[in-house]
């Protein structure tokens, strides 16, 4: 059995590959993927503590990120279009109404 | 019930002019103002027949006022020789100077509106002199100053007048505040205000306590009454329509301060302290306006100092325990003061306005009957023998005279006969510059520019009938009058004053010399009259030199109320104004403003809209969050 740290490696990585890209990438939609990745490196941890200390509970979590993340996912890409259709960018740069 | 009915008709008059007379034919509100201060008249005189009014009082209960705990006031109203007096006084006076009022106004727009203030002051005059108790009294004292203050102010587009009834208003709060305090200290002494609770009580009162109670009614008195030193409003006052002048500044409302003493004789007479300084303060104040009044040049100001000056000699009588002289004294100088401003008013009327007595003169020709009413005034006033004057002010200074123990207070008796003498030369230098034809080398008479002006296409002219009807029922009693009070007689009108105050003993006979003093003061005023034809013979004004000016500053008391009261209260308001309102206060709100809108200019730096800042933000928090949570 692999050894429990070896996926928080992986999952640290995936997060923290995740992050940049939120930060970093101007594309919406790129964005939207970073933070999927983000999500299922999240999702990767509960798996391998729920495996280690059999317990169900990280395993129910992980059905309620993905059912979470999917339902995102259509607002998300709803907001996306929107925001398309009324500036004919995806551009998240030249979306800064907040700016004060 | 009558009692009731003698306030009520000029409180009907009041509220007829004051809500319909505007659309009443321009000759209703005079008829309505006079005949329901008529009917008034007629009601008190109805109410003076009954018996008992000469007895022990006729008295109306009306309702319960306040009741808290010890304390209670009824609304009530007494009828007894002393507000019988009175009412005669006020209603028959009153009801003159309506009619008179009726020609006086009539070209004015709003004479609905002077009717009605008119009235309004009738009825509170009446509730003030009926009042069974001293809070009812305070009362009708507020509703009179409120009436004054009106009308005063009457035409108050002009600047002078609006300015005198602020005056007047103010002046008057001043002593009010006295008198307040006066009347609050007698509730918790006495625990009733009722005029017979405190007679009785009174005698048993605590010499320092009635001291101090009567000083501060008498700080009122000198408020309403215009004595020193706050007598400063009245001649001011005289901005007011002159039948105004006449009714309220000279026959009854500044007699209410003589009055109210009269009606807490009890109280009063327990305070020793407090008579001497009513009767020197009387005694001051008649002879210092007596002095002024020498040299004013306004003929309705001479008059008003007058006021001033014979109120001081009521406050005398009343003060050397002589009540009964004092409102005796208030009784004549009503008839013979109004009949004075009435003659003044018709003056006016003739003259277009001009009160400047330098600018007068030569009107004994045109308006012969008005003069003669003036001279008929003006001899009572001085005290001619036999006239009205004559006997009242006779009585108040042979009171002064048998009071007097030692050298002060026989100095009270000597101010008053020198008043009398100066009351004597002012008036005969009023009658003067106003009616004797001028010298024959002036080329042109000075009521030229009346005849010329663009004003009046004629001269000067006799006043209409109803403004010379008044004036002859009050030259009338002005004349005849003083037989009530004179002992050859009976003294009808005195004695029953007499009885009413019963404190009042007749000097024994030959305690005091009657006939000498009597002599002193008649010499005196008909020095007095005789030295008047001579320093004014030929309508010259004597200026008096320094003394004339110091005069003519009136002893520079209103200087000095500029110097030390009005002027530092202004620049105190003008401080506030300026430096703590603008500065401190409205700084304090702007600098708050300022300071939020500094922040908010500061914080919206870290609102840059874009979405990777507020993750980078994000991201950064939960790091120090996870590194405090690791590390603690």
């Amino acid at each position: 059995m692999i050894p429990v740290p070896y996926y928080l490696t992986i999952s640290a990585v995936l997060f923290t590959v995740g992050m940049a890209g939120v930060l970093v990438r101007r594309n919406a939609l790129v964005i939207f993927m970073a933070i999927e990745l983000m999500l299922n490196s999240v999702n990767l941890t509960f798996v391998a503590f729920a495996r280690q200390l059999a317990a169900i509970e990280g395993q129910v979590a992980v059905f309620f990120v993905i059912v979470i993340a999917a339902v995102e996912v259509v607002v998300g890409l709803a907001i996306i279009i929107a925001i398309f259709r009324a500036r004919s960018t995806v551009d998240i740069d030249d979306v800064d109404l907040l700016r004060g | 019930m009558v009692l009731l009915f003698i306030i009520l008709f000029p409180l009907a008059g009041w509220l007829i002019n004051g809500f319909a007379g505007g659309r009443l034919p321009p000759r209703a509100p005079g008829l309505v103002g006079s005949a329901s201060v008529g009917l008034s008249l007629t009601a008190a005189l109805v109410a003076v027949q009954q018996p008992e009014v000469w007895r022990e009082g006729l008295t109306a209960s009306l309702f319960t006022w306040i009741s808290a705990g010890e304390f209670s006031a009824r609304a009530s109203l007494v009828l007894d020789p002393l507000s019988a007096v009175m009412t005669l006084v006020v209603t028959g006076v009153g009801f003159l100077i309506h009619i008179y009022s009726i020609g006086y106004m009539a070209e004015d727009p709003g004479k609905s509106r002077y009717f009605a203030y008119l009235n309004l002051f009738i009825a509170s005059m009446l509730v003030l002199v009926l009042a069974g108790n001293l809070l009812v009294m305070f009362v009708g004292w507020e509703l009179v100053g409120l009436c004054s203050y009106l009308l005063i102010g009457f035409w108050f587009d002009r600047e002078r007048a609006a300015d005198a009834g602020r005056k007047a208003f103010i002046v008057n709060r001043i002593g009010d505040a006295g008198f307040l305090l006066g009347i609050l200290l007698l509730a918790v002494t006495v625990k009733s205000l009722d005029f017979k609770a405190i007679a009785d009580a009174s005698s048993s009162m605590a010499v320092p306590v009635a001291t101090a109670i009567t000083l501060l009614l008498f700080v009122g008195a000198t408020g309403k009454s215009a004595q020193l030193p706050l007598h400063v409003w009245l001649p001011d006052a005289m901005e007011g329509p002159t039948p105004v002048s006449a009714l309220i500044h000279a026959a009854t409302m500044v007699t209410a301060g003589v009055y109210m003493i009269g009606r807490l004789h009890p109280l009063f007479t327990q305070a020793e302290l407090t008579l001497g300084v009513v009767a020197a303060v009387g005694a001051a104040t008649a002879f210092f306006a007596a002095t002024v009044a020498l040299v004013e040049h306004d003929l309705k100001r001479v008059l008003a100092y007058s006021t001033i000056s014979q109120l001081g000699y009521m406050f005398l009588a009343m003060g050397v325990a002589a009540a009964p002289a004092g409102m005796f004294h208030l009784t004549t100088h009503a008839v013979f003061k109004a009949l004075l401003f009435l003659a003044a008013g018709s003056v006016m009327h003739a003259m277009h306005g001009v009160i400047d007595m330098r600018r007068l003169g030569g009107l004994a020709r045109p308006m012969r009957w008005t003069a003669l009413g003036f001279v008929i005034g003006a001899a009572a006033l001085a005290g001619f023998p036999f006239t009205a004057g004559f006997f009242s002010k006779d009585l108040i200074l042979e009171r002064a005279f048998a009071h007097a123990r030692g050298w002060g207070s026989y100095l009270l008796w000597a101010a008053g006969v020198a008043t009398a003498f100066i009351t004597a030369v002012y008036i005969t230098r009023a009658a003067i510059l106003t009616f004797a034809p001028p010298p024959s080398h002036h080329d042109h008479p000075p009521f030229d520019s009346a005849q010329g002006g663009p004003s009046g296409s004629r001269g000067p002219h006799e006043a209409p009938p109803e403004m010379g009807w008044p004036m002859a029922a009050l030259a009338a009693l002005s004349l005849g009058g003083g037989f009530l009070g004179a002992s050859a007689v009976g003294a009808p009108l005195l004695h029953s004053l007499e009885r009413f105050f019963n404190s009042a003993p007749e000097p024994e006979a030959g305690a005091v010399p009657v006939l000498a003093l009597t002599l002193v003061s008649v010499s005196a005023a008909l020095a007095g009259m005789l030295a008047g034809l001579w320093l004014y013979r030929g309508r010259r004004d004597a200026s008096l030199s320094a003394l004339g000016q110091f005069l003519s500053h009136k002893w520079y008391i209103e200087d000095l109320y500029n110097a030390a009261i009005v002027g530092p209260l202004r620049r105190g308001a003008q401080f506030l104004a300026s430096t703590v309102e603008l500065g401190i206060i409205d700084g304090a709100v702007i600098g708050v403003a300022g300071a939020v809108r500094q922040a908010g200019a500061s914080f919206r730096r870290f609102q840059t809209g874009y979405v990777r800042n507020y993750a980078a933000v994000l991201l950064a928090g939960t790091v120090l969050l996870l590194g405090y949570w690791l590390t603690r």
